[in-house]
C-alpha cells in the first residue's frame, strides 16, 4: 500500500485576557514580586486561584510570598523540548514558596539529577526583561532569596501564549490514489460497493454505508455547476480580484460535487446547470493537488436539465 | 433507574503506528463491523452513537465529524461526541438510555497518537496561564507524581517494576496488546531512567487504536447477550486543575466516584493507569487487596488515547460475560496525574 504523508505544523499565538486575579499575579511577576491568594481554609494558593477550591467563594485576600522555597517533588528532563524554560537538561519541580501552602510548577537549573533532592531550597532566577508572564521567572536555582530591584509599570491584562505542534499528516490509501492520479492529470474517484455512488475525492468509507470505497472510476474533466456563490468580499490572502465565482462542480459520472473556481465568463453569467470543463495548468506545474486544474470554464454545451443534478445539491 | 448492560465490545489492534488518516475511519470500520456482526445487529439498529476523541491528537479541527463516515450516517443518525476518553462517551450513552429515549447505543473512541509528539500534545490539557506556557510534558508530570509517592514511602521502584512485569505477562493472552512477554523486574530496574524517577517500563507505550462498546437496556440486553454485564453504578469526579494544590499521592476523585457508583467489592478490576505508580496509587485508594487487576495487561501494554478508558469498560464487561467474574470494576482517567476519574461497576446475574 502506497501512502502519502507530509509534515503539518500547527501554530497559533493565543492571546488571553487575564482577569483581576491572574492579571494581578502576572503584574506582580513583571515587577519581580510573587503574590498568592488566601483561601477560606487559610491556605495561601500560589499561583492564585480565582475561587476557593472547596467553598467556590470568590477570593480577594492577597498575600505576598517569598521568592524562595522548598522542592516538594521533581522529575528530570534529559532532553528539553521547544518552549521549555531551559535548553539544557533540567528538573521540573513543584516548589512551595515560603509563605505559600500550595506548590507551583517550574524548572530548576542544576547540572544533573544528582544535584536535585526533595526538600532542597531553591530561589527564583528572574528573567532579564520581564513582560508579565510565567516566563518572567526564568527558572529556579539552588539557594535562598536575594533582594531584587522592584520594577513598576501599567497593570498586565493580557498574555500571549504561542502554541506550536508538529504532526505527520497522512492521506488514506484512497486519497493517495486520487492525489497520485492528479499528478498524471487523471481524476480518479471510487465507487461504493453497496450504494454504487461514485465519490471524488474517494473516501475511506462511504458516508452512507460505512464501507470502504474500492472500485476505481476515472472521471472526465467536465461536468455541471450544481450551485455557486459570487464572491464580492475582499479578504487577506485573496488571489483573485472580486467579483469571482466559487461553484460546486459535479463531474460527469460522479455523485458528489467538489468546490472549484469558475472563470472564462462574466460572474453574472454563471448559473445552476451550466456545463463547464477544466482548464489545466501547464503540465510542468502539476503536483499532487486539485490545483492542477486552475479553474473551470464554460464548455459551450447546452445547460444540464435540473433533474440530472437535483439529487446532488 | 433503567437496567443497562454492556453487551458488546471490540477494539482495533493496539499498535505503535498506523498508516491511515487521523480521522480514525480506517481503524473504526473493522471495529464497527466486528462489534455489530457479533451481535447480529445492523447499524440501523443503533439508536444513539457517542464518541470520544481529541482534535489535538488528530492535529485538525472537527476530526470527529470525519470519523462519522465510518458509521455511514445517512439517513441521519442520533449522534454525540465528547472531547475526552470514550469512557465519558459511555457515561453519556448510559444517561441517554436512562432518559428512556433509546434502548441501544454504540460508544466508540479513536486516536492516532503517533501523528504528533504525544507527550507534548498532552501539555495542551494544562492550565494555559501559569503552567502550559512552560511546556511541561505528560511524562514529566507523571514523574512528579511518582517521586512524591516514592519519597513518602507509598510505593517503591521495585513495586513499580513488578506492575510492568505482571502486566506484560498478562498481555500474552490478549491478542490486541502492543507489548507483551516475560520480563524480570531485576532486568527492568537495570535500565536507565527515561525521566527520573520513571523508566521506560513505567510508562504506557504510544499507541494508535480505536474501540467500540454496545450498551443495551433491560430486555434488549437479555436478547443480545447470554450474560450481559449489568452496570450497577457509573460516576465520575474531578480534582483541582492546580497540580501543586493537590496531594498527588492520593486520588480523592477516584474514591468519590467509586463511592458514588456504589463500590463495595469486586472480583476483577480494569484500571486505566498509564504509569506503573498510578496503578499502585489506585489500588491503595480503592482498597483493591486481593482483587485481580488488569487481566488484559492494561494500558501499560497498549494505550490508545481516547479509547483506552473505554477499553477498560469493555475488558471488565468481557470478564463478566465470559463467566470469569461476577462483579467487576472499570476505571478510566483523564487529565494530568489522574486528575479526572470515572468508575463503572458491573455485575453478572444468573
Amino acid at each position: 500500500m502506497t501512502t502519502l504523508s507530509a509534515p503539518l505544523n500547527v501554530e497559533f499565538d493565543y492571546t488571553r485576557s487575564l482577569g483581576p486575579v491572574l492579571g494581578r499575579f502576572m503584574t506582580g511577576l513583571r515587577d519581580r514580586r510573587i503574590e498568592g491568594i488566601r483561601g477560606d481554609d487559610g491556605r495561601v494558593h500560589v499561583p492564585p486561584v480565582e475561587y476557593d477550591p472547596v467553598t467556590a467563594r470568590k477570593l480577594t485576600d492577597w498575600v505576598e510570598v517569598a521568592s524562595a522555597g522548598t522542592v516538594q517533588t521533581w522529575a528530570w528532563v534529559p532532553e528539553p523540548d521547544e518552549g521549555q524554560p531551559l535548553t539544557h537538561p533540567f528538573a521540573w519541580a513543584l516548589i512551595k514558596l515560603d509563605g505559600a501552602d500550595t506548590a507551583m510548577l517550574h524548572a530548576v537549573d542544576v547540572p544533573g539529577p544528582e544535584h536535585m533532592s526533595t526538600g532542597m531550597r531553591v530561589r527564583v532566577r528572574w528573567a532579564a526583561e520581564p513582560v508579565g508572564s510565567i516566563h518572567d521567572i526564568a527558572c529556579f536555582e539552588p539557594g535562598e532569596a536575594v533582594e531584587t530591584e522592584p520594577t513598576q509599570g501599567e497593570p498586565v491584562t493580557m498574555v500571549t501564549t504561542p502554541v506550536r505542534l508538529g504532526y505527520t499528516h497522512s492521506a488514506s490509501s484512497e486519497e493517495a490514489r486520487y492525489l497520485n492520479g492528479l499528478l498524471e492529470g487523471r481524476l480518479l474517484g471510487q465507487r461504493c460497493p453497496v450504494c454504487q455512488k461514485v465519490y471524488i475525492p474517494p473516501r475511506g468509507a462511504c458516508p452512507t454505508d460505512g464501507v470502504p470505497t474500492v472500485d476505481e472510476v476515472e472521471l472526465p474533466d467536465r461536468g455541471t455547476v450544481t450551485t455557486f456563490c459570487i464572491v464580492n468580499v475582499p479578504f487577506l490572502g485573496q488571489r483573485i480580484t472580486p467579483p469571482y465565482v466559487a461553484a460546486y462542480v459535479l463531474l460527469d459520472g460522479a455523485d458528489i460535487a467538489f468546490q472549484h473556481l469558475i472563470l472564462g465568463c462574466d460572474a453574472s453569467e454563471v448559473r445552476m446547470g451550466m456545463r463547464v470543463k477544466a482548464a489545466w495548468r501547464p503540465r510542468e506545474e502539476w503536483q499532487r493537488s486539485l490545483a492542477n486544474i486552475d479553474h473551470f470554464e464554460p464548455s459551450g454545451e447546452p445547460d444540464a436539465p435540473f433533474e440530472t443534478y437535483s439529487q446532488h445539491l | 433507574m433503567r437496567d443497562v448492560a454492556v453487551v458488546g465490545f471490540a477494539q482495533a489492534p493496539a499498535v505503535r503506528e498506523t498508516h491511515g488518516t487521523t480521522n480514525g475511519v480506517e481503524m473504526l470500520v473493522p471495529v464497527f463491523h466486528e462489534v455489530l456482526g457479533n451481535l447480529g445487529l445492523a447499524k440501523s439498529d443503533i439508536e444513539f452513537w457517542c464518541s470520544g476523541s481529541s482534535d489535538y491528537i488528530a492535529g485538525r479541527a472537527f476530526s470527529f465529524i470525519a470519523a462519522v463516515d465510518a458509521i455511514g450516517a445517512f439517513p441521519p443518525i442520533n449522534e454525540s461526541h465528547v472531547e475526552a476518553d470514550a469512557a465519558w462517551a459511555c457515561y453519556e450513552a448510559w444517561v441517554k438510555i436512562q432518559t428512556g429515549e433509546v434502548d441501544l447505543a454504540l460508544v466508540y473512541g479513536f486516536g492516532k497518537s503517533s501523528a504528533g509528539k504525544l507527550r507534548r500534545v498532552m501539555t495542551m490539557q494544562l492550565d494555559p496561564y501559569t503552567v502550559g506556557p512552560l511546556w511541561p510534558d505528560s511524562v514529566s508530570v507523571a514523574g512528579l507524581q511518582a517521586r512524591a509517592g516514592l519519597d513518602q514511602g507509598k510505593w517503591t521502584e521495585q513495586q513499580m517494576a513488578d506492575v510492568a512485569v505482571r502486566s506484560r505477562a498478562d498481555a500474552k493472552s490478549n491478542p490486541r496488546a502492543q507489548l507483551k512477554g516475560d520480563y524480570s523486574a531485576e532486568d527492568l530496574l537495570a535500565e536507565p531512567y527515561l525521566a527520573d524517577p520513571l523508566r521506560k517500563h513505567d510508562c504506557a507505550p504510544i499507541t494508535d487504536g480505536a474501540a467500540a462498546v454496545v450498551l443495551a437496556a433491560s430486555d434488549r440486553a437479555r436478547e443480545l447477550s447470554e450474560r450481559p454485564a449489568w452496570i450497577t453504578g457509573i460516576a465520575h469526579r474531578v480534582d483541582s486543575a492546580n497540580l501543586g494544590g493537590r496531594d498527588l499521592t492520593t486520588s480523592p476523585s477516584t474514591v468519590g466516584a467509586a463511592r458514588d457508583a456504589g463500590f463495595d467489592k469486586v472480583d476483577v478490576a480494569e484500571l486505566h493507569a498509564p504509569f506503573t505508580h498510578q496503578e499502585l496509587l489506585l489500588r491503595q485508594e480503592l482498597g483493591l487487596n486481593g482483587t485481580r487487576i488488569n487481566p488484559s495487561g492494561g494500558v501499560l501494554c497498549g494505550n490508545p488515547m481516547f479509547s483506552a478508558g473505554l477499553i477498560r469498560i469493555g475488558e471488565a464487561a468481557r470478564q463478566i460475560s465470559s463467566g470469569q467474574a461476577d462483579r467487576a470494576l472499570a476505571h478510566a482517567t483523564s487529565g494530568p496525574a489522574l486528575q479526572h476519574n470515572l468508575v463503572c461497576l458491573m455485575e453478572g446475574r444468573d
